[in-house]
């Protein structure tokens, strides 16, 4: 901080610190972690508390012994990291390799960058990225969320308990060359969009209820830590790419009120997207962001390889911020503004 | 394989750079700014479209019916080699302009393995002259993308204050490596 020169008065001084913002963020996380904890259990609470516990420790140890720089691994930025890789695993995941991701993420996602505010890609997603190339069938097998009920269900991936989420059983049925209408009768209650909303299906920790991300998400807009054009057009780009497939095909494609309720399209539109170090600075850089972000999320999801695509569009979208702020620059203080 | 798989599948799927890992040294090498950038890009475009030309009609004109097929790396490369820098010759005496602007980085595409290994993978795929013209393109297209997306974020990255042991090319290496794993979302786009 002594590289700063403090100019003469009048100085402005905003309440909003980065310890606010952060634990802010991680107090929107709360209804998501609760709802995972009724739903998983408290192998659900473990897996989050170990990534959260692991990022912070990864961080505090870079800083006090590598860096040798002021400890910020308590400001929440940490924090929200762990919590949000955790939501992005399956609650089954062996807790050696939520481990290895916590510190892939602190580590390699941020602090090679020097920390917080420098690195170019969100690190939970990264963390997830690696988790996802390096245990690829750990990462995709969910346990069924009501049987795992307050049980320690160390063995959920083999005693059978586990189940397809619903965008991993669309995938595989439209793979097998199955109709989505016969899918959709096959299991009514994957494609049950109340079930979908309140998050009574398979998938990742903090990603199956909708409702309890809303709930954050309106949180942290009451609190003004995030604007609402990320997520709104994120989430619009997703429902506008399945829409026309869906308003082409309703056969072959889901709709997209599904698309939006499933999997990790929520999460990502209000966490990970909105991350402020790794979005577009503007507004207009950060409409493009999202409206591109969706609309990538909305193609993997349809053609690609993996049923998520959301993870990979949001870090996909990150590597391009640097262009989007490059060439879509705010206007300067005092420069005339075309209003026409 | 229709000219829209082609496309697809070479700008984001199978990446030159991000997911097959060929062309790394001017990927590194020429990324520090986006301006050089998008010119070493257009000079990729430029020799990878007409080389792999080239190299095409060679390989169906003279290897395959002298049956010397196993001479083809060597020929490849003396051909491109030379290639680029009669193309350099030329424009330096006819367009001054393009040679400015593409100039100093033709020299540095003579020995790219990008546009080598473009010209042997469309003989190993056994594809149309067509098709493979759409494939060079595309590939030196996906190869600009790489380029100009890395150089944005090492433009940033320059401002950035980077512990001191990661400044330069450890960093570069490393967000190369995430790069690339973000680039994995595309997999199986096309089939």
């Amino acid at each position: 901080m002594s590289n700063y020169i403090v100019s003469l008065s009048p100085h402005a001084k905003g309440p909003l610190t980065t310890e606010k913002v952060m634990w802010g963020v991680v107090i929107a996380l709360m209804p998501s972690f609760a709802f995972s904890a009724y739903y998983f259990g408290i192998r659900g609470i473990v897996v989050t508390l170990v990534a959260t516990i692991a990022c912070i420790l990864t961080e505090f140890v870079i800083q006090k012994y590598l860096m040798k720089t002021t400890v910020t691994a308590f400001d929440g930025s940490a924090a929200i990291t762990g919590l949000l890789l955790a939501f992005n695993v399956p609650s089954s995941i062996p807790i050696w390799e939520v481990i290895l991701g916590a510190v892939f993420a602190i580590a390699i996602g941020k602090m090679v960058f020097g920390g917080l505010g420098r690195n170019p890609f969100n690190p939970a997603l990264l963390g997830r990225a690696f988790m996802l190339a390096s245990f690829p069938v750990d990462m995709t097998t969910w346990p069924k969320p009501v049987t795992t009920q307050w049980l320690w269900n160390m063995g959920a991936s083999v005693d059978g308990t586990t189940a397809a989420t619903p965008l991993g059983y669309l995938k595989e049925g439209v793979k097998m060359g199955e109709s989505v209408t016969n899918l959709v009768a096959a299991s009514p209650e994957r494609f049950d969009h109340f079930n979908l909303f309140i998050g009574n299906v398979g998938g990742c920790i903090g990603e199956v209820s909708a409702f309890a991300i809303l709930l954050g998400g309106i949180y942290m807009l009451y609190r003004k830590i995030i604007t609402w054009h990320i997520p709104v057009f994120y989430l619009g780009g997703l429902a506008l790419i399945t829409g026309i497939f869906w308003a082409m095909d309703p056969t072959k494609y889901a709709d997209p009120l599904f698309h939006l309720l499933a999997g990790g399209a929520m999460l990502g539109a209000w966490f990970m997207a909105t991350d402020m170090v790794t979005s577009p600075m503007t507004v207009k850089g950060q409409i493009l962001f999202a409206v591109c972000g969706g609309l990538l999320c909305g193609l993997i999801r349809m053609f690609g390889a993996f049923p998520e695509g959301c993870s990979y569009s949001i870090l996909i979208m990150n590597a391009f911020v640097p262009l989007i702020d490059k060439y879509i620059k705010p206007t300067r203080f005092g420069k005339e503004v075309n209003y026409g | 394989m229709s000219y829209f798989n082609i496309i697809i599948g070479s700008i984001f799927v199978n990446n030159i750079v991000l997911a097959m890992f060929l062309g790394i040294c001017p990927f590194l090498g020429v990324s520090s700014k986006v301006s050089t950038s998008v010119g070493m890009g257009a000079a990729v475009v430029f020799v990878m479209t007409l080389a792999t030309l080239v190299t095409y009609l060679i390989q169906t004109l003279v290897l395959l019916p002298l049956q010397i097929g196993f001479m083809q790396t060597v020929v490849f490369i003396l051909v491109i080699a030379s290639l680029v820098q009669m193309v350099e010759i030329i424009l330096k005496k006819i367009s001054q302009p393009l040679y400015q602007a593409l100039g100093i980085f033709l020299p540095l595409i003579t020995t790219n393995c990008a546009v080598l290994g473009v010209a042997l993978l469309v003989i190993k795929k056994n594809m149309s002259l067509a098709d493979a013209m759409v494939y060079a393109v595309a590939n030196a297209i996906g190869f600009t993308l790489a380029l100009v997306v890395f150089a944005g974020i090492r433009e940033k990255l320059a401002l950035v204050d980077i512990p001191k042991p990661m400044r330069g090319a450890p960093i570069a290496l490393i967000t190369a490596g995430l790069l690339s794993l973000a680039f994995m979302g595309f997999a199986g786009l096309v089939k």
